[in-house]
C-alpha cells in the first residue's frame, strides 16, 4: 500500500518543526547564548508563523527551474551581444554601482541570515533564515553572473570584491552591513528583514531593475525577474517577524520601536546613492526620487505604520526630515561624486540641457534655485580649464560614513553640522538621524573604519590620489574622471560606428 | 551600557591623535560655498599659526572657486567648533583651543556663492 500524501500543512509541520527537539542535557541558554541579551521576550516559538510553509524539497525544486532559465537567457544574452542593446554607456556606470555596493551586500546577508538561523531557539524562524541565508548566496552569484558580460566591456567591474572593502563610499553600504551583523539576532532580521526589505526595498529593487528595463538591460531585468519571488517572500517575513515580537510581549515594543528609528534612518541615508542613480545616472529616467519617495515611502510606508499603530508602533524617528529632504538629496549626492570623480570607480558627468529641463520639472522648488547654477559653472569651467574637482578629502559622517553634505532640515544652503563628545574625543554626524545612533552605542562606532582618516593615517597605500587608487585596484585614468572623456565612451562611440568621434575623445583623454 | 553585547564591550576609538604623526585632523568649512560639496579633513600640526592656516592650506582647498579672490578677510566671521571665534594669526592653532577633530568654519558676507545660490 502506498503511504498517504502528506498535505502542506502535514509536511511543513514534519520538515521544519518536527525537526527540532528539546535539548536534554545542555541548557538552551547555552545552546543560543544570543537569545535573550537584547532584550526581547518569547514566550512561546511556535507562534511563529511562517505564511509561505516553505520546505526544503519545494525551496529546491522550484529555485532549480527559475535558475536554469535564468541562465539560459544570461547566455543568449551574451551570444548577441546585447551590451550594446543599452541606451547610453553612461547607463553602464548604475551597474558598476550595484555590483561594487550591493551585490556584496547580498553576501553579506546570505552570512547574516545564517547567523540568526543559528541563534534563533524556535525552529520556525531557524528554517526562515535558512532559506533566506541560501536565497542571498543565489542572489549574489547570479549578479555577478549576470553582469559579468559588462566586465568584458567596460571598465571598473574588475575588481568588485576588493573594492568593497577599501574604496571611500563603498565603506557606506559595508559598514551599513557590517553594523546589522554584529548586532543579536532581533535586531538584525529588525534591520534587514522589516527596516530594509519591508518598508525601504522597493526603493533599492524598482530603480534598479525599473531603470534597466527602461534602459534596455535585460541580462539585470532577467536577473530582477528571477529574485522577485523571493524578494516578496523576504517582505512578508520581514513584517511577520515585527508582528512576532510585538505580539509575543508588550516589553518588546519599545526595544523594536528604537531599532525601527535607527533602521530606517541608516537605510534612508544608504539609499542616498540610490537617489542620484534615479536622478542622473539613468539615461531614461523611470521616475524622480521626490516621487519615488513619496509613493514608496510617505504612501506605502506610512499606510504600513498606521497599520503598526495597534501595537503602539510610531513612524520612525526623523521620517519627516527625509521627507524635507526628497527635493535636495540627490543633487547633493551626485555633486558628491562629481566633486570627487577622480577617485571613484564609476565615471562622472554633468546632465545634458534635456536632462537639466527634467531636473526642472520634476524639482520645480529646489533645481534652478540652487543646483542648475553650480551645473552650469562646472560646465563652463570644464569647457575653459578641463574638469573640475575637489582636490582636498572630505568630512565624513561617524555614522553613515558619506561626505557631510546633507544640508541642514530647514535650509538647503547650510550643510548641516552635529556632534558629540565621546570619552573626551569630538564625532561628528551629518544628521540628528544619525547622531542618535551613535549616542546610543558609542563603543561601537568609536571603531569606524572612515575611509578618509585612515589615509590621513597612512593605511591606504599613500598620501596621492593615483597611490590610493592603485590600494583600491582602480586603474587612473580608465576606471575614474568624467565620463566625456573616457575609454568606456570612446569604445562605445566606436562600436557604434562614430569613429572618428571616438578618436576625438581619446585624444583629448590623453592630453589631459 | 554604551553598546548592547553579551559581555562588558569596550571599542577601540581607531581616530586617536597619536595614530596621526604628529599632526591632529582639522576639519574646514566654507558656509554657503557648496560647490565644495562636503567641508574638508586635514592633518595639521597642532602648532600651525592660524595665520598659515590662512595662507597656506586654504587657498589650495578654495581658490578655484571665483568667490575666493574677492574675500575680504578683515570682515570674515570665524566659527569654531560652532562657537564664534577671533582667530590670532600668529598664535599656534592648539594654543586657541582648536584641537583634534575640531571643525573650522567661515563665513564671508556679501559673497553667497555662484549666482547667490550658495554653491
Amino acid at each position: 500500500m502506498s503511504a498517504k500524501r502528506m498535505n502542506l500543512r502535514e509536511k511543513y509541520q514534519r520538515m521544519t518543526r518536527d525537526l527540532a527537539w528539546k535539548p536534554s542535557y545542555q541548557s538552551e541558554d547555552d545552546i543560543f547564548p544570543q537569545a535573550k541579551y537584547e532584550g526581547i521576550i518569547i514566550h512561546d516559538w511556535d507562534k511563529w508563523e511562517d505564511p509561505f510553509r516553505l520546505t526544503v524539497d519545494a525551496y529546491w525544486k522550484y529555485q532549480a527551474e527559475k535558475e536554469r532559465k535564468l541562465y539560459a537567457i544570461i547566455e543568449a544574452f551574451a551570444q548577441n551581444n546585447a551590451q550594446l542593446n543599452v541606451t547610453d554607456a553612461r547607463y553602464i556606470n548604475s551597474l558598476k554601482l550595484f555590483l561594487t555596493g550591493v551585490t556584496p551586500l547580498e553576501y553579506a546577508a546570505h552570512r547574516g541570515f545564517a547567523m540568526s538561523g543559528r541563534n534563533f531557539p524556535g525552529a520556525g524562524p531557524q528554517v526562515s533564515s535558512q532559506f533566506q541565508s541560501i536565497d542571498e548566496l543565489r542572489h549574489a552569484q547570479t549578479q555577478i553572473h549576470t553582469i559579468s558580460q559588462y566586465n568584458k566591456y567596460f571598465n571598473g567591474f574588475h575588481d568588485w570584491r576588493h573594492m568593497h572593502d577599501r574604496v571611500w563610499y563603498l565603506s557606506v553600504p559595508k559598514s551599513f552591513f557590517d553594523d546589522a551583523m554584529s548586532a543579536g539576532p532581533f535586531e538584525f532580521v529588525t534591520a534587514i528583514s522589516f527596516s530594509f526589505e519591508y518598508v525601504l526595498t522597493n526603493l533599492l529593487f524598482m530603480p534598479f531593475m525599473s531603470g534597466a528595463a527602461y534602459n534596455d538591460d535585460m541580462a539585470t531585468v532577467t536577473f530582477g525577474f528571477s529574485a522577485q519571488s523571493d524578494e516578496s517572500r523576504h517582505m512578508t517575513l520581514g513584517l511577520e517577524v515585527i508582528k512576532f515580537m510585538l505580539e509575543q510581549d508588550e516589553r518588546n515594543v519599545p526595544i523594536v520601536q528604537k531599532w525601527i528609528d535607527k533602521w530606517f534612518w541608516r537605510g534612508y541615508r544608504l539609499l542616498a546613492l540610490v537617489s542620484m542613480m534615479m536622478d542622473y545616472m539613468l539615461p531614461k529616467r523611470v521616475m524622480s526620487w521626490q516621487e519615488a519617495w513619496e509613493m514608496y515611502f510617505e504612501e506605502n510606508g506610512g499606510a504600513l505604520f498606521e497599520d503598526l499603530a495597534r501595537y503602539g508602533i510610531r513612524m520612525p524617528k526623523y521620517w519627516e526630515v527625509s521627507v524635507k529632504e526628497k527635493n535636495r538629496l540627490s543633487h547633493e549626492v551626485w555633486s558628491i561624486f562629481y566633486n570627487y570623480g577622480h577617485a571613484a570607480a564609476i565615471h562622472t558627468w554633468l546632465p545634458d540641457e534635456n536632462e537639466m529641463a527634467w531636473l526642472s520639472e520634476k524639482y520645480p522648488e529646489t533645481f534652478d534655485k540652487y543646483y542648475r547654477p553650480r551645473f552650469d559653472h562646472w560646465r563652463k569651467h570644464h569647457q575653459e580649464h578641463g574638469r573640475w574637482y575637489n582636490n582636498t578629502l572630505p568630512m565624513l559622517c561617524q555614522t553613515c560614513q558619506i561626505p557631510m553634505a546633507f544640508t541642514e532640515p530647514d535650509d538647503p544652503t547650510q550643510i548641516c553640522y552635529r556632534s558629540s563628545e565621546y570619552k573626551g574625543m569630538q564625532y561628528h554626524f551629518c544628521s540628528d538621524g544619525c547622531k542618535d545612533i551613535f549616542d546610543d552605542e558609542p563603543e561601537k562606532f568609536v571603531q569606524a573604519w572612515l575611509p578618509v582618516h585612515q589615509i590621513y593615517q597612512g593605511n591606504c597605500g599613500g598620501a596621492s590620489v593615483p597611490e590610493v587608487l592603485e590600494w583600491y585596484h582602480l586603474k587612473h585614468g580608465q576606471d575614474n574622471l568624467e565620463y566625456l572623456d573616457s575609454q568606456d565612451r570612446a569604445n562605445w562611440l566606436r562600436w557604434k560606428g562614430l569613429t572618428e568621434q571616438a578618436e576625438a575623445v581619446l585624444q583629448k583623454a590623453a592630453n589631459e | 551600557m554604551a553598546v548592547k553585547a553579551t559581555w562588558d564591550y569596550r571599542g577601540e576609538p581607531k581616530d586617536t591623535e597619536d595614530k596621526f604623526h604628529g599632526n591632529q585632523l582639522v576639519y574646514v568649512g566654507w558656509d554657503q560655498h557648496l560647490m565644495f560639496c562636503a567641508p574638508h579633513c586635514v592633518p595639521l600640526p597642532p602648532d600651525m599659526p592660524f595665520g598659515a592656516l590662512v595662507k597656506e592650506v586654504l587657498p589650495g582647498m578654495y581658490d578655484s572657486h571665483p568667490d575666493w579672490s574677492q574675500i575680504d578677510w578683515d570682515r570674515v566671521e570665524w566659527l569654531v567648533d560652532s562657537k564664534p571665534f577671533q582667530p590670532d594669526m600668529d598664535k599656534g592653532l592648539r594654543d586657541q583651543g582648536i584641537g583634534h577633530k575640531s571643525v573650522i568654519r567661515f563665513r564671508t558676507p556679501g559673497l553667497d556663492g555662484i549666482a547667490g545660490a550658495a554653491s
